[in-house]
């Protein structure tokens, strides 16, 4: 698969992505306010917490599509509160939706050949003549994303349409889409809402797979406490656009403000 | 059971992603490019080439970039007769400038013009989006013609404000002008639709298509992949708009013989709009399946009450016209969205399996 | 090149001042045809906030009551009964619209809706024509088109009316909108069809009712227009401006069809008479659409539109 990667660039201990303080507005609604946090090489981060606690918001200021209104992002280091989506997806953040935000209209071969498109130069004009360099360049591509497609065991649906598939496969399709982009970083927006027990275990196992063969740090918004558990190195809990805790699975669990904020109490 | 692929295996990307990887398909295609090339011009009296065939493949080069813009770009745009406009004078003024090139090089640098100013109208689509684009691109249609309209240089001070073709050989070969014969302006017709219809084959299957169709479908989600919008949404407009330009000037030189700025009024551009509509949004065989369709409906309707031996007045024929012309659209919208395109590839799913029914 | 930004800067602007009264019945011109194109796009607003979908063949519709009024006034109907049938005329096309063309596409995008809407404006355009006609019909609701003097400005009767009857509509809608529960429920309807569906509303009840109410606005309109320049096809293609107006002022705005009616109105009866003749006239043609984009480039949901805020 994807080459081993060498030593990092930036010193070891720097933190791959960083969240500064932080606050985002909303008219008269506070949607983050001031939330630091750290997300290291290699590591599954989790962020948990009730609806509305500022989860997406996150991933969206991190990537790009919200701008704070105080604080900085900082990735690999430098700072990138201020750019625009694209170039953020071109420091290498890929991310899923919370509403599956698959392409309907193009096959499932065609929308995760989409998640390659900041891999492929190219001019128009060439691909106006495609024999020749475009050809070559789209077969490479396609042969990069027929691998992924093993991996996440879709090669039955490729030619599908993305908007009749079941919503388990179209979230399987969206994190395709998402790893031909070969990020850095992966922020996954619950992955695994709707799914069966199966089902998310499959996803767990790719996912873990992900980073384990691949090196890719994830983030991921989830709110199965026993898959959070499960699978992440870290958690951070969110509540009323404030951070609330962060560190091991099992610290967070036992916190107090977190039971009380979101996880509740089990009455035996 | 005619169309059935069983036994067609791709062993190789390249073949899985071929222009037609179904045999049959091939077999059909071959068939249809060699009676239109070779068939048709021998067999079609002047009339069915002068009235039916030669404006099908110059509004099918239109709706072809209606539809790369609006199809598969999904931006919305209403002033296709005013950038086909642009390609028609620029011919003009060029073969008038320019005696001695040749008119085929004319009609290519018409639609680069037109593509310059189809990237201009295109700037504010980062802004603005669905029906305040189609507002927007109304103000191009209506600007550009009046443009025309008034500043004389354009008409080459004719003082009755007409454009006319003027005669040019290619190869010694009468191409345009009065004595250029009909056979003729109709295979340089097909010449130019085909090579773009393959040019515009090719875009739409590689990493410009996908990304014209990323922002149509999702723009911010495809933000967010990394797909830069402006960028994406200006080369739909420029390139659809080279294709309406040399659609523009084919309509001046290879159909009309001469025009006034009317010829190219708000009317063409729901005209070719229809074509994309009922043809099929993004899709490139829709295209030219709409422009077939929307050519043959007034022949049908001049035609059929006279078969019938009915006579009918042209203002009745004008209003059944329109009439037909709206309520297909709406038929269409209800029962096939996507056009006589996706009934095509429904009636061949049927052909898979036919006689069986299911 | 100074001289040129003279005659486009100073000169009209001088033009503009040395004849004052000329300058207001200008504007008044200006206020009047804003005032019509204020009517199409009243039509357009109710359709669109109350449904969602944008309905292109509200200019044909304006044309289409015109017509129909017009046709029975001359087949010797009296102006009362006319105005009656044209009424039950408008509702009968509401609801064979909404069982037609609305409800098989109930829930598709609205660009989908948007296309259908401009087949439906085709198809009533060949329709009217078949029914009544295609030749001018004048309009006379006994109100003469003759003008009097105030404070040595010229104002026309007819005009004036039209400026009285949208205002009493548009106090009317905004009333209806805003305090009554039929309003709220077309305003869940506006949102999400499928969702309105869900809690209970109606849809096709809904439907008939207001697009029975944009035939009413139409049916004013036509009157207006009709009265003051003949019943005629060139109708439906005024109705194209209404669209930069929805742009001044807002898609969902009902002061916001208004004010920005009488903008263009006005900025395009300014602009043709004092900057036309420098470039040979017509520049009505195409005024109000710039104007419209210039407009777009800057404050994307027009004056009084409510701002779109798009999540993920």
């Amino acid at each position: 698969m994807r080459e081993p990667t060498g030593p990092p660039a930036i010193p070891p201990g720097e933190p791959l992505l960083a969240v500064d303080e932080v606050s985002v507005r909303f008219g008269a609604i506070q949607a983050l306010d001031r939330v630091s946090l750290e997300i290291r090489r290699g590591e599954i981060a989790a962020i948990i917490g009730p609806n509305g606690a500022g989860k997406t918001t996150l991933l969206n200021v991190i990537s790009g599509f919200y701008h704070p209104s105080e604080g900085h992002i900082r990735f690999e280091g430098r700072d990138r509160t201020r750019l625009r989506p694209y170039d953020v997806a071109a420091l290498g953040v890929a991310r899923t939706f919370q509403n599956v935000a698959l392409f309907k209209g193009m096959s499932v071969l065609d929308n995760i050949m989409t998640g390659r498109l900041l891999k492929m130069r190219g001019s128009f004009l060439l691909e106006a003549l495609y024999w020749g360099p475009a050809m070559r360049q789209e077969l490479l591509h396609r042969a990069f994303v027929e691998r992924i497609i093993d991996f996440l065991e879709i090669e039955a649906i490729r030619k599908a349409g993305a908007g009749t598939l079941p919503y388990g496969l179209q979230k399987r399709v969206e994190l395709a889409r998402a790893l031909a982009a070969e990020p850095k970083l992966l922020l996954l927006d619950e992955p695994m809402a709707g799914m069966n027990v199966e089902e998310k275990e499959d996803m767990c196992r790719f996912i873990l797979g992900v980073n384990d063969e691949f090196g890719t740090t994830i983030a991921l918004i989830e709110h199965d406490m026993s898959v959070v558990m499960d699978i992440s190195d870290r958690v951070i809990a969110l509540d009323y656009g404030r951070k609330i805790a962060d560190g091991r699975p099992d610290e967070v669990r036992a916190d107090q403000g977190v039971i009380d904020a979101y996880l509740g109490v089990s009455h035996a | 059971m005619i169309y059935r692929e069983a036994g067609q295996f791709k062993s190789t990307y390249a073949s899985d992603q071929a222009l037609f990887p179904i045999r049959q398909d091939r077999v059909v295609v071959g068939l249809a490019v060699a009676a239109a090339v070779i068939a048709v011009p021998l067999v079609a009296d002047e009339y069915w080439l002068q009235a039916v065939l030669i404006p099908f493949l110059i509004y099918a080069l239109a709706a072809l970039g209606l539809n790369l813009l609006t199809g598969y770009a999904g931006q919305v745009s209403l002033g296709t007769g005013g950038f086909m406009a642009v390609g028609g004078y620029a011919a003009f003024k060029l073969t008038s400038a320019f005696p001695g090139m040749n008119v085929l090089v004319a009609f290519l640098l018409a639609g680069l013009v037109t593509a310059l100013v189809g990237l201009v109208f295109g700037l504010p689509s980062l802004r603005i989006k669905g029906f305040y684009l189609a507002v927007a691109t109304l103000a191009a249609q209506f600007f550009l013609l009046w443009l025309f309209n008034k500043v004389a240089w354009f008409t080459d001070y004719a003082s009755s404000g007409t454009i006319t073709a003027p005669p040019r050989t290619v190869a010694s070969i009468m191409v345009t002008g009065p004595a250029a014969t009909a056979p003729v302006r109709y295979l340089t017709a097909l010449a130019f639709v085909a090579l773009f219809a393959l040019v515009a084959k090719n875009l739409v299957r590689g990493r410009v298509g996908r990304s014209w169709m990323a922002i149509r479908d999702r723009d911010i989600a495809a933000e967010i992949i990394g797909v830069r919008p402006l960028r994406t949404k200006l080369l739909a407009f420029a390139i659809s708009s080279f294709f309406c330009g040399v659609a523009g000037a084919e309509y001046v030189f290879l159909y009309l013989g001469s025009a006034e700025t009317q010829a190219f009024d708000i009317n063409v551009s729901f005209l070719v709009l229809f074509m994309v509509i009922i043809g099929g949004l993004g899709s490139i065989l829709g295209s030219f399946l709409g422009a077939a369709f929307i050519v043959m409906v007034p022949i049908f309707l001049t035609n059929v009450p006279h078969l019938l031996g009915l006579a009918m007045p042209v203002a009745l024929q004008k209003q059944i016209e329109l009439m037909v012309f709206g309520g297909l659209i709406i038929a269409f919208l209800i029962v096939e969205p996507h056009g006589l395109a996706r009934l095509w590839q429904i009636a061949k799913e049927k052909l898979r399996l036919w006689p069986f029914p299911y | 090149m100074l001289e040129l930004l003279y005659g486009v800067l100073v000169g009209p602007v001088k033009d503009m001042a040395s004849s004052p009264t000329f300058l207001a019945e200008v504007v008044i011109g200006g206020l009047a045809a804003g005032l019509m194109y204020s009517l199409v796009a009243l039509g357009f607003v109710l359709i669109y906030k109350a449904s969602g979908v944008f309905n292109f063949a509200q200019g044909v519709m304006v044309l289409f009551a015109a017509l129909t009024l017009v046709g029975l006034m001359e087949r010797g109907a009296p102006l009362v009964l006319a105005l009656l049938v044209t009424m039950a005329v408008m509702g009968a096309l509401a609801f064979a619209i909404e069982r037609v063309v609305l409800r098989p596409l109930v829930n598709q995008e609205q660009i989908i809706l948007f296309m259908a809407t401009i087949g439906l404006n085709f198809f009533l355009e060949g329709f009217g024509e078949l029914v009544w006609g295609s030749n001018v019909k004048k309009l006379d609701v006994g109100i003469p088109d003759s003008s009097f003097v105030v404070w040595g400005v010229q104002v026309n009767r007819l005009e004036l009316t039209a400026a009285i009857t949208a205002a009493v509509l548009v106090a009317a809608m905004a009333v209806f909108f805003q305090r009554t529960r039929i309003g709220r429920a077309l305003r869940a309807v506006a949102d999400d069809h499928e969702a309105a569906l869900s809690i209970g509303i109606p849809l096709n009840t809904i439907w008939v009712v207001v697009w029975s109410a944009a035939g009413l606005v139409a049916i004013v309109a036509g009157i207006m227009w009709g009265a003051k320049s003949g019943v005629q096809f060139s109708l439906s293609l005024i109705a194209l401006k209404a669209l930069p107006v929805l742009i001044l002022g807002g898609f969902t705005s009902v002061p916001g069809a208004i004010v920005g009616g009488l903008i263009i109105g006005v900025g395009e009866k300014i602009a043709e008479v004092y900057w036309g003749p420098l470039v040979g006239g017509a520049i009505e043609n195409w005024f109000a659409y710039v104007l419209a984009l210039a407009f777009l480039l800057f404050r994307p949901q027009g004056l009084f539109g409510e701002r779109i805020i798009e999540r993920v």
